[in-house]
């Protein structure tokens, strides 16, 4: 007991935070009525979230490789253009091999196709932005630590420091309450949803004209302007196109809860 | 990204640096569309892919049958377009719309649809697709859509001119009027 808590305090994680679940590959998420910073329509505030799995730790270049050895379509020299731009799996040592050194890292450079289609693969899918967000919105001891100060800054803190020097091995990062880990300070993630944040750069703004380019409601506007982390994250998606690929955007899958037994 | 900066800079935090730190490598290869191969399902129930009107040039994007006021607009733009290209070639040109609306645009729907707006459908194909496939579709034309609680989608407006190869020649975000750029990607060689 003593040596535990010396370890958690040399390393900050607590790993045996409350509410941490057993480590597995996936673990299940009850969601339920959530208020993201995307409402789903500018009537509702909260988004319903049914019950979903995610997995623990982000796809690691080692998983993604014997992905892409049993579906040579998604080799970066045999992959469609239409799928994946240039950047696709370059820091790669060779089509089918990470290369040394990083095998245990989460794979970076990846498409939203070529991220869908691993997941799909795996009987699997991307998470849906509010799955992400509501996984994302736990600290380790709490399931919604969003207006703690405190989890808020640490988050800051992680982000202002990300993208910079060697990604940490997928996974080693500490599990939050719901036994998720690596969902700040990593990488940036794909969502299923990506092509559905409709965040126009001026969607905040009255009167705006981008909202002639939308059928329906028009562009949602977002909430929880304080919630810097997570504007963060929906710019940098609403940013990119489905075949880009960049150094910090890595992903994890999700699924639909099995059915009640 | 000056006005994405400004969120930012409103926002008072240093975040703007770590998302000027992300290096986007927004090279793109040449990529035809029909490197894609979804199932869709025609008005009349036909299975086809998006590759319907290969060797022809297309104009291709996407609607659902139930939208009350846009919809109809896209297809009053893509019927504009038609009327400014010259005879022969507006014989030559193919119109693809492909629903965002699963559930409810199915093929009889669609036909329906065709009928009341007096869709020629020799030319013009609606399609329905699955909703991973609208899904994907929607991804690789750069269309951002959502279904909303009430079933109504939020969908932004973008044509895409394919060439005869399905290479997307230009893409435009106009409506109500036919948009240059178009014309001169579908008046091309």
């Amino acid at each position: 007991m003593i040596r535990a808590c010396i370890l958690m305090a040399l390393t900050l994680l607590p790993f045996s935070a409350p509410g941490a679940r057993a480590v597995g590959l996936e673990v299940p998420i009850a969601g339920g009525k959530f208020e993201s910073v995307l409402p789903p329509s500018p009537k509702e505030k909260a988004a319903d979230v049914p019950p979903f799995r995610l997995d623990v730790a982000l796809v690691s270049n080692a998983d993604f490789a014997r992905f892409v050895r049993k579906h040579p379509d998604w080799r970066r020299d045999q992959v469609a253009g239409l799928f994946a731009d240039e950047g696709y799996l370059r820091q790669w040592s060779s089509p089918t091999e990470p290369g040394s050194g990083i095998e245990k890292q989460p794979v970076t450079q990846v498409s939203w196709f070529a991220a869908s289609a691993y997941c799909e693969a795996r009987g699997a899918r991307l998470p849906r932005w509010h799955e992400w967000e509501l996984a994302a919105a736990a600290s380790t001891r709490v399931p919604d630590a969003r207006n703690d100060p405190e989890w808020r800054q640490q988050i800051l803190d992680w982000y202002a420091t990300s993208a910079r020097g060697v990604l940490p091995a997928a996974g080693a990062s500490p599990a939050n309450y719901f036994g998720v880990r690596d969902l700040h300070g990593v990488v940036w993630e794909w969502v299923e949803d990506a092509g559905s944040m409709l965040v126009s750069d001026d969607s905040r703004e009255q009167g705006d004209p981008n909202r002639n380019r939308f059928c329906g409601s028009g562009a949602i506007d977002l909430e929880q302007k304080e919630n810097y982390a997570m504007l963060m994250r929906i710019a940098m998606l609403s940013s990119m196109k489905a075949s880009y690929s960049s150094n910090s955007m890595g992903f994890r899958c999700a699924s639909d809860a099995k059915a009640p037994r | 990204m000056n006005r994405r900066a400004t969120l930012f800079n409103r926002a008072g935090l240093p975040v703007l640096l770590a998302l000027m730190s992300l290096p986007l490598t927004a090279t793109e290869r040449s990529a035809s569309l029909y490197q894609m191969h979804e199932k869709l399902l025609d008005q009349d129930g036909r299975a086809i892919d998006l590759d319907v009107y290969r060797g022809k040039k297309v104009l291709v994007t996407m609607f659902y049958g139930s939208c009350p006021a846009t919809c109809p607009l896209i297809i009053d733009t893509l019927r504009a377009i038609e009327k400014k290209v010259d005879g022969p070639q507006r014989q030559d040109l193919r119109v693809l719309l492909v629903s965002l609306d699963s559930e409810r645009d199915t093929p009889a729907a669609l036909r329906q649809l065709a009928d009341s707006r007096r869709i020629e459908t020799t030319r013009w194909t609606l399609a329905h697709a699955d909703a991973n496939a609208v899904r994907r579709i929607a991804a690789a034309l750069s269309i951002q859509y959502k279904k909303l609680p009430d079933g109504q989608f939020s969908h932004s407006t973008i044509i895409s001119a394919l060439d005869a190869d399905g290479k997307i020649v230009v893409q435009s975000a106009e409506l109500g009027h036919a948009d240059p750029e178009v014309l001169k990607a579908i008046s091309a060689k």
